[in-house]
Formats: C-alpha cells, sequence, structure tokens
C-alpha cells in the first residue's frame, strides 16, 4: 500500500497542501467556486511555528494510515475502519464522539465543521483519485511511496 | 555554372577495381568493360582510370600527367617544372579521336626526378617534395593542372561516360597489375576534365562513390597541413586524409582505415583491451578525420589497393575473387563482365577495409 | 515620493472572482509584495517591491493572479527609453554604479537565430537516430600532433588528460556563493548523471560535493578563493577564469551579507567580509605569466588534469586564444558578451565584449591557420539557448557548449535579473535558508537531466538530417551552416556561405 510520505527538510510551509486537500474533497469543480469565502477543512495541516513560513521548521501532517490504528479500535460507532490498508471513515456513522482525535498520537484527525471527523483517506474516492497533496507539492516535500 | 573548385559539388557513381596477387598485367580493356553495365550510374559528366605497374621502364621516375587549357600554359608550366626537376621523358599523351569525347585541354606525361639541391635546401624526401610542387601547379598556376604524380601508375581522366574515356586513352594498349575506375554523376557540375576522377596524390589514388557529410570537419582539419582542397569534391579531401595518415603520421592502413570508418564506441567498448586502447586512441587523436555519410572508396598504391565501405555501409560495394585476381565493385554486375566466373562474391561490411597486396606486399 | 519616485515597472493583477485569499502568494513571495488584510478578508499587494519573478504566479492554485508590465511609463521617445530614463533617476538618486544581473536584455544581434542548418535530400541518406547509432561522445584536452610506436611498432597509446563527455554541453561556472548549496547539489548530481561536467565557479568547493569530483571543473579565479591542494585534486579539470562575458575586464564582488556559514568556510574568508575579486589576476600581467600559472597548477595536480582558461569574448579574441593555446593549456573557454552574470555594473554588461558567434568563429579559424587547432579543445558559453544553438555552435568550430542560464531555467529561475538582492524565490541565487530550501536538489538534478536528454535528442535528430552519424564529423563543418540576413562581413567572419549559396 502506499502511503504519503512527508519530507520536513523539503516543506516551504506554503500550505498548498491544505487548499489542494479541501478542494479534492470538496465534490465541487472549480477550486474558487469551492473554495472562496469559505473556511477550508482539509485533511492534511501544515505544522508552521508562527504562520508566515519563514525560518521555521514547517511540515505537513496527515493520518499515517497505522498496521493497527488505535483510532479504529476506540471508535465507539464503527465509524473508523481499515480499508485495504487505508484508515477509513464512514462519516453517516460518525457520531462526533471525538474519540479518535484523542488518541490518534498524531493529531491527524480533524472535526468537519458540521459535528463529524474527516481524515485522510489518500483520495481514494474523491474526484482527484489519487493524493492531491502530493501532486500540489512544489518541492516534492510530500511523496507517495510504499511503506512497510 | 561554377566549376569544381569554385563550389562544393557531390556526385554519386560507379567504381570498379581488379588485381592480380601475384602482380601479372593486364590490359586495360576488361577495366573499360566492367563499366558498361553501370552505365546508368554516370551521367557523362566524368570518367576515369587508374592504372599501377604500366611505366616499368620508368620505374624509377614520377610519372606526372597534366592537363594545359592552351600551349601558354604549358610552356609557363614546363619552365617551372623544370626549375624543379630533371625531366627524363615529356610526350603527349596518346588518345583516341572520337565522338563521345570532345573539348580535350592538352595532356601531357612528364617522367621526372627532384633535384638534389632543392630536396637539400627544404630538407624534405623526395615524395614530399613532388607533393609540394604539385599542389603549388594545381593552386596557383591558372590552365594548368598535374592530375597523376605516382611511379610506375597513372591517372586518365575525361569528361565523358568512363568506358569511352577508357578508349579514349587506348586503355586497352597499357598493362597494369591494378586497375581502378570510376564513372561519375556529379550533380551541379558543367563537367571540367580536371574534376573527374580517380584523385591522385603520389601514387596514392582514390575513387569513390558516395557523398560525405563530414566534408567541411574534414577538410578544414586537413588544410591545417599544408593541403588545399581546390576541387571541393569529397574524393580530394579523402585522398589527403589518406596521404596525411599513411603517409605523414605513419599509420597502417587498417589504423587508417579505423580513423576513417572508425568503430562505434559501443563496438570499441566490447573489444579485446590492447585493441580498444588502440582505437580509442586513433578516434580520439584524429576525431576530425572521421568520414560520415555514405562512402565507398577503393584506394590504390604501389603494390596493393585497400577498399572501404563506410560504417553504416550506406554505398553497395562487392567483393570477388577468381585465381589470383580480386575484384572490388559497386554492382555484382560489373564483377561478371570482367569475370563471368568470378567466385566468393561478398559485401564486406561497413568499416571493414578490405586490403589486397601484390605478392604479400613484395612487389 | 516626489522628485525621488519611480512609478513601478509591475503592476500585480489579481482576479477577485478566483482568489480563495490561501495566501500562498504571500508566504512565498521574500520581496513582501502580497499581503491579507484580515478586516476586509482580502489579499493586497505592493507593487513597488515586485521583480516579476512569478513565484507567485506559479503557485497560486487557482491561477487568480497574473504579473504584468506597467504601462505607467516616463512619456518615451526613440532615443529616450523608459529603463534609459529610470536609470537616470536611479542614479540621481543613489549616486552609484547601476547593477544588474544575468545577460544583457538589450536588442543585440543573436547570431545564432540568423543561422540555418542543412539537412540531406536524394543525393545522400539522412540518418534516422531510433534505428541506428547516432554519437555525441566527445573528448576535450591536447591531442598529439605526431603518434608514437614503441619497439615492436605498437602504437603508444598515451595521451594528454582528456575530458570524456556524454555530450557536448556542460554546466558553465557559477560560484557556491552567488548560486545555493542546493542549486551546486543540482548541477553536480545532474552532471555525474549525465556523464558531463559541472564547474564550481570561484567560490570554492563544498566539502559535501567532493564526491563528485569526477565530474567537477574546480575554478581557480584572481581571488582564489577557496583554493587549496585538496581542491585541486578534487577535480576531473582545472579552469582558470581569466575573464566573464558579461563582465569583461572587470573583477567580481560578493557581499559580505552573503559570505555566511558554509560559504565562508568555503571560500576561506571570514563571515561577513566582501569577496572581492580583482579585475586581473596579479600574477598575471602578460601571456607569459598565464604559461606559468597553468604549468603550476599542473606541477600541484602532477600533469593529471587538464586545465582550461576561460576568457571573455572581447575585440581581439583570436590573438588571445592564439595566445592560450600557446601557453600549455588543454582547453580553452570563450564567453560571449550575451552571458549571464550574478551581478555586473549595468554599462559593462551591456558595452563591452562581442557575441560568441563572431568569437568562436574567429577563434576557430585562426587556430586552423596557425596548425594549432587540435593543440587545444575549444569551450563556448554565453547564451547557449537550445540543442539547436549548440549543433550551430559545434559546426562553426566549438569542441562543447557551456550552458548557465539555460540550467538555472531548468532550476526554475525565471529571469527576473535581480539576483544581486539575494532574495532569489526559487531557491537559487540566495544565501538564505528559508529560500535555499524552496530548491529540493532532487527536484533539480531531475529536471536539469531531462533538459539535457532532450537537448541530446533534439541534437542527435538534427545530425541524423544532416547524414552524420557522430558529432566530430560537425565539429567545424561549417558548410552545414547557412546565414540569412546578413551583411558580407559578417558571413566573412562566420565562415559560412548565405542561404542560397
Amino acid at each position: 500500500m502506499k502511503h504519503v510520505v512527508v519530507h520536513e527538510e523539503w516543506c516551504l510551509g506554503c500550505h498548498l497542501c491544505e487548499y489542494n486537500c479541501a478542494y479534492a474533497n470538496s465534490g465541487i469543480k472549480g477550486m474558487a467556486k469551492a473554495l472562496k469565502g469559505k473556511r477550508v477543512f482539509p485533511r492534511i495541516r501544515v505544522e508552521d511555528g508562527n504562520g508566515d513560513g519563514k525560518n521555521n521548521i514547517t511540515f505537513a501532517v496527515s493520518c499515517r494510515h497505522c498496521h493497527d490504528p488505535i483510532c479504529a479500535k476506540s471508535c465507539i460507532s464503527g465509524a473508523l475502519t481499515v480499508r485495504d490498508g487505508a484508515v477509513t471513515i464512514d462519516r453517516s456513522r460518525c457520531v462526533g464522539c471525538y474519540t479518535c482525535i484523542l488518541v490518534c498520537p498524531y493529531g491527524a484527525i480533524y472535526t468537519d465543521g458540521e459535528g463529524a471527523v474527516i481524515k485522510c483517506e489518500l483520495c481514494l474516492s474523491n474526484q482527484a483519485g489519487s493524493p492531491a497533496c502530493v501532486a500540489g507539492c512544489p518541492n516534492r516535500a510530500l511523496t507517495l511511496e510504499e511503506t512497510d | 555554372m561554377k566549376k569544381e573548385g569554385q563550389i562544393r559539388i557531390p556526385s554519386g557513381c560507379a567504381i570498379t577495381a581488379v588485381i592480380s596477387k601475384n602482380g601479372a598485367r593486364m590490359s586495360g580493356g576488361s577495366i573499360i568493360e566492367s563499366m558498361i553495365p553501370m552505365h546508368d550510374r554516370s551521367n557523362g559528366l566524368g570518367g576515369g582510370f587508374a592504372a599501377y605497374g604500366i611505366y616499368p621502364e620508368h620505374r624509377e621516375f614520377y610519372a606526372l600527367h597534366l592537363f594545359y587549357d592552351d600551349d601558354n600554359c604549358r610552356h609557363d608550366c614546363e619552365a617551372y617544372l623544370r626549375e624543379r626537376f630533371e625531366i627524363v621523358d615529356a610526350e603527349v599523351i596518346p588518345t583516341r579521336t572520337m565522338r563521345e569525347i570532345t573539348d580535350e585541354p592538352l595532356i601531357w606525361r612528364y617522367f621526372v626526378f627532384p633535384r638534389r639541391s632543392a630536396l637539400r635546401a627544404l630538407q624534405v624526401d623526395d615524395r614530399e617534395y613532388v607533393v609540394r610542387v604539385t599542389t603549388k601547379i594545381n593552386s596557383t598556376m591558372r590552365g594548368a593542372y598535374v592530375f597523376s604524380s605516382g611511379k610506375n601508375m597513372g591517372v586518365f581522366k575525361a569528361v565523358g561516360f568512363p568506358e569511352d574515356v577508357g578508349r579514349f586513352y587506348r586503355l586497352d594498349e597499357y598493362e597494369g597489375y591494378l586497375w581502378t575506375a570510376h564513372g561519375r554523376y556529379p550533380t551541379n557540375t558543367p563537367g571540367w576534365w580536371g574534376g573527374a576522377h580517380p584523385f591522385s596524390m603520389l601514387d596514392y589514388s582514390v575513387v569513390h562513390n558516395g557523398e560525405i557529410s563530414s566534408y567541411d570537419a574534414n577538410r578544414r582539419f586537413i588544410e591545417m597541413f599544408g593541403y588545399k582542397c581546390n576541387l571541393k569534391t569529397d574524393t580530394e579531401v579523402i585522398t589527403y586524409i589518406i596521404d596525411y595518415l599513411l603517409r605523414r603520421q605513419g599509420l597502417t592502413l587498417r589504423e587508417t582505415a579505423a580513423v576513417i570508418a572508425a568503430p562505434f564506441w559501443d563496438t570499441i567498448s566490447r573489444k579485446p583491451e590492447e585493441e580498444r586502447e588502440t582505437l580509442s586512441y586513433l578516434r580520439t587523436v584524429f576525431s576530425s578525420l572521421l568520414v560520415t555519410g555514405p562512402f565507398s572508396i577503393i584506394l590504390g598504391f604501389e603494390g596493393g589497393l585497400m577498399a572501404l565501405n563506410d560504417r553504416l555501409k550506406l554505398r553497395s560495394m562487392v567483393v570477388g575473387e577468381h585465381g589470383d585476381r580480386v575484384y572490388i565493385a559497386s554492382e555484382e554486375a560489373a564483377i561478371r563482365k570482367m569475370d563471368p566466373d568470378a567466385e566468393n562474391i561478398w559485401a564486406p561490411a561497413g568499416g571493414e577495409p578490405v586490403i589486397v597486396r601484390v605478392n604479400e606486399g613484395r612487389l | 515620493m516626489g522628485i525621488e519616485f519611480i512609478y513601478p515597472e509591475f503592476e500585480v493583477v489579481r482576479n477577485p472572482a478566483r482568489c480563495i485569499a490561501c495566501r500562498v502568494c504571500e508566504r512565498q513571495c521574500s520581496n513582501e509584495v502580497h499581503s491579507y488584510d484580515p478586516d476586509e478578508g482580502v489579499m493586497i499587494s505592493d507593487e513597488s517591491k515586485c521583480v516579476n519573478c512569478q513565484r507567485c504566479v506559479s503557485l497560486c492554485p487557482t491561477r487568480a493572479l497574473k504579473i504584468v508590465k506597467s504601462d505607467c511609463v516616463p512619456r518615451e521617445n526613440a532615443n529616450w527609453q523608459a529603463d534609459t530614463i529610470r536609470e537616470i533617476y536611479k542614479q540621481a538618486n543613489s549616486g552609484g554604479v547601476l547593477l544588474s544581473s544575468m545577460g544583457t536584455p538589450k536588442p543585440m544581434p543573436v547570431y545564432w537565430d540568423k543561422i540555418l542548418i542543412n539537412a540531406s535530400q536524394v543525393t545522400n541518406p539522412s540518418i534516422d537516430p531510433l534505428r541506428e547509432p547516432m554519437e555525441t561522445r566527445v573528448f576535450l584536452g591536447k591531442k598529439p600532433r605526431k603518434i608514437k610506436r614503441d619497439e615492436n611498432g605498437r602504437l603508444i597509446t598515451d595521451l594528454d588528460p582528456q575530458l570524456e563527455l556524454s555530450m557536448p554541453v556542460m554546466f558553465s561556472a557559477m560560484s557556491y556563493g552567488s548560486i545555493s548549496y542546493n542549486a551546486h547539489k543540482s548541477l553536480a548530481e545532474a552532471a555525474s548523471k549525465l556523464g558531463i561536467y559541472y564547474n564550481t565557479g570561484e567560490g570554492g568547493l563544498h566539502e559535501d560535493f567532493y564526491v563528485y569530483g569526477q565530474n567537477t571543473i574546480v575554478q581557480v579565479a584572481s581571488g582564489r578563493f577557496g583554493v587549496h591542494a585538496g581542491y585541486l585534486d578534487a577535480g576531473a579539470a582545472i579552469e582558470i577564469k581569466m575573464g566573464q562575458g558579461a563582465k569583461p575586464g572587470i573583477g567580481g564582488h560578493l557581499p559580505g551579507t552573503k559570505i555566511v556559514g558554509d560559504v565562508s568556510r568555503t571560500r576561506m574568508i571570514p563571515e561577513g567580509s566582501d569577496a572581492i575579486s580583482p579585475a586581473p589576476h596579479h600574477d598575471i600581467y602578460s601571456i607569459e605569466d598565464l604559461r606559468q600559472l597553468v604549468y603550476s597548477l599542473k606541477e600541484a595536480t602532477q600533469y593529471k588534469k587538464p586545465v582550461i582558461v576561460k576568457v571573455a569574448a572581447v575585440h581581439n579574441i583570436a590573438a588571445i586564444a592564439s595566445g592560450i593555446a600557446r601557453s600549455g593549456a588543454d582547453i580553452i573557454a570563450i564567453d560571449g558578451f550575451r552571458g549571464g552574470t550574478g551581478a555586473a555594473p549595468t554599462r559593462i554588461r551591456d558595452n563591452v565584449g562581442i557575441p560568441i558567434e563572431l568569437a568562436l568563429a574567429a577563434c576557430d579559424t585562426r587556430l586552423r591557420e596557425e596548425g594549432i587547432r587540435n593543440d587545444v579543445s575549444l569551450v563556448v558559453g554565453g547564451s547557449i539557448r537550445s540543442a539547436s544553438d549548440v549543433v550551430k555552435a559545434i559546426a562553426l568550430g566549438a569542441d562543447a557548449c557551456y550552458i548557465a542560464t539555460a540550467a538555472l531555467l531548468a532550476l526554475g529561475c525565471h529571469l527576473c535579473r535581480t539576483c544581486h538582492t539575494g532574495l532569489c524565490n526559487w531557491g537559487i541565487a540566495t544565501q538564505r535558508p528559508e529560500l535555499v530550501k524552496r530548491l529540493n536538489p532532487e527536484v533539480g538534478a531531475s529536471r536539469l537531466v531531462n533538459l539535457m536528454t532532450a537537448w541530446r535528442h533534439e541534437i542527435k535528430e538534427l545530425l541524423g538530417g544532416m547524414g552524420i552519424n557522430s558529432i566530430e564529423a560537425l565539429r567545424g563543418n561549417r558548410l552545414m551552416l547557412r546565414g540569412i540576413n546578413m551583411t558580407e562581413k559578417e558571413l566573412e567572419i562566420l565562415g559560412i556561405s548565405h542561404a542560397g549559396e
């Protein structure tokens, strides 16, 4: 299974991955239409000291798709499951208890602003088809690699 | 129209050669015949022959063949020659008057040897001396042109179809152990006698079929060493390259072939170490003498010949044998014409030199 | 404002219907053109700081941005163009020498564009490089005038040291300091993957890059920065830099602000001190002095490395080349007047020197007239922009070409010509860590490899069209070239005929 690998050394802190992620999962054609004037809820977030991307260590955080994911184990409604090596969420089952957000050691699960949670699903079932964060990274700081 | 020397003239051609490995002398009649089936490979704008072993009675002397526009040119040139050579014999080259060959210049031959005092003053050997004098005549004396300058050999050429040129020069009356022939298909010349082939320098004569794409790279390199490419033809520059590599650098025939039709680097990398080093060295040092584009050439020299194709074999050339005879031609038909019983007909690979020596090198 | 005010050269045009205020432009602009207005929730810009490097344009995910040349210019006329007027204002404001970067933008003749290449038709065949072998390998260095044989008659195959190139293009000198660590690493990595060479420039060789030594040309310039025995030994060849096409006759000046950390250590000068390269080498005031330096460097490296002498193309370049060829140098590199620079006085860059095409033709002709062309190899640079420029240069007589601007473009450079500010948004001409990291050498190297691979394919296609199957048969093959729109004199110097002749 290929996963998104983060290379902190080459992360510019430009935050493009966040917008590409939000757009990929928007279900709307046209990035401006999808994101303009809206609060975005990306499934990848750039850790960025003071937010200006300058002279700081920056890197993107998204789901690691653990082999034995603690989030899925702790999900009280069975919304989080592992499918073909990817941890996926069934939002119709999510009850918004946020237990997964509390237990995720990477901080890679986020609220969707509507009461449920969202997380990286490797763009397997959205309009991008493959990780939009990787495709849009201008400095190869995110790569899609086979991992153990 | 501009003639040879004023413009670069590419041309297609037919070539033929026959050699007796035992040094038996053959009349020129047969090689004239060989050009007939390849008539369409020429267009009547040039034909010629080189014959080796034809002047045994004068074998010690350089045989100079010259074209003159008129007697004034001849007088000037003869005065010039007399200052530099002892002239042993001078005569008009006998020809046949024929309808097919017209506008002939004055055609003379001289048997000469260099004046010793001149050699000493210039500190050069007699071969280099002959090259310098003939180069000087050809590049500076209007109306005079040396088209043959070897010992015991001669070039005969004219504007016309080669089979007619052979009869014009009465080549059936000469006997030599090696003959080469050339029919020319130039594409943009009015046809000039000096521009016909073979081209020669000392006893090296070259007949060539092809149009080389490396011409100006070769020319501009070789002209660094005193050669003047007055005719701007492929054959001329190839002759100078061969003279430079064989006579002035002292390369062997095979080494010369490995420069002119160098093996690809990929091929060189697969050779045994010593050969690989030699081939790499030759290609690196003489890279500007690599000849690309289609060519098949037959180099005649005192005592033998070398036939060579470009490394991609972009021009036809076949070899056949019978007894002590070896035949080489652009087309098998030419060989069959000379010897219907020729055997072992084969097409040498691109860049593979075919070297034949009379009596294994002993004349 | 007031009399000192110069209206910005560029305008930032933002399409409000497309801008999603993601602030990528703001984060990526080292010149601080863009900012976010939280009250209005929109992006705003200060175009006075914009250099039109196109970084924001390239990264804007919704294509909401474009940078256009401002149409607010002083009243121009044919004699007093806007640039000229602005330069007067700038100098009246500052009292200083104008500085510029990269090659001259002036409309000087580009002879490459007036030269056309031949192809085979009917009388000889063109060759298809997809079906037949097509060779681009080149050896640079001195070739012997006469072969030698041992007592058994075998050829002695020892040669003076040669550089072997898989194709006749190398990355030209750009110093560590003038360009970033990652830019150097990209060049080094690409050169080693391609089987060609890159050039350290005059800033020494970072210790991390000694591993690329086999594909490195180490430069010795008038400042002698970073030159020591280990450095000379590290490279495959040594280049003495006498001059640079963009600024013939003057030296260099890397400001102390760029002499930080590893740059200082690599150059072997204190942090913060200006790195000043004198105009001449102070041990070379004449050609015989050059010979001494050539042989000093050969002695220092046991005659194992070819020595290159790089000069700017100036008026009497042919005579200079002849002198260099007789100085013991193995390779002459000539840098043409349109060549690039990290920083040069504008007046020098735009007015001193001659175009590389004419310099090359003159030098090649001269060396052949003197019979010494095979004693040296000729490398030319100074605005080689494409595979066809390479082919034309080789046909005029070069052994190989140097490229630098084209290589930087492959790395992301957008030719904004403000390298001298040190704020390169593409991570190339800067030493600021947050900017340097924008050039991932893995990306950079692969783009350089792509560029050279593409050129190599194109060179092969052009060769095949001419019926040539090895690059050496093109070298000096001027019959393959024809000129258009040139005077008799220009054609004569280039040694080519006019199209139609």
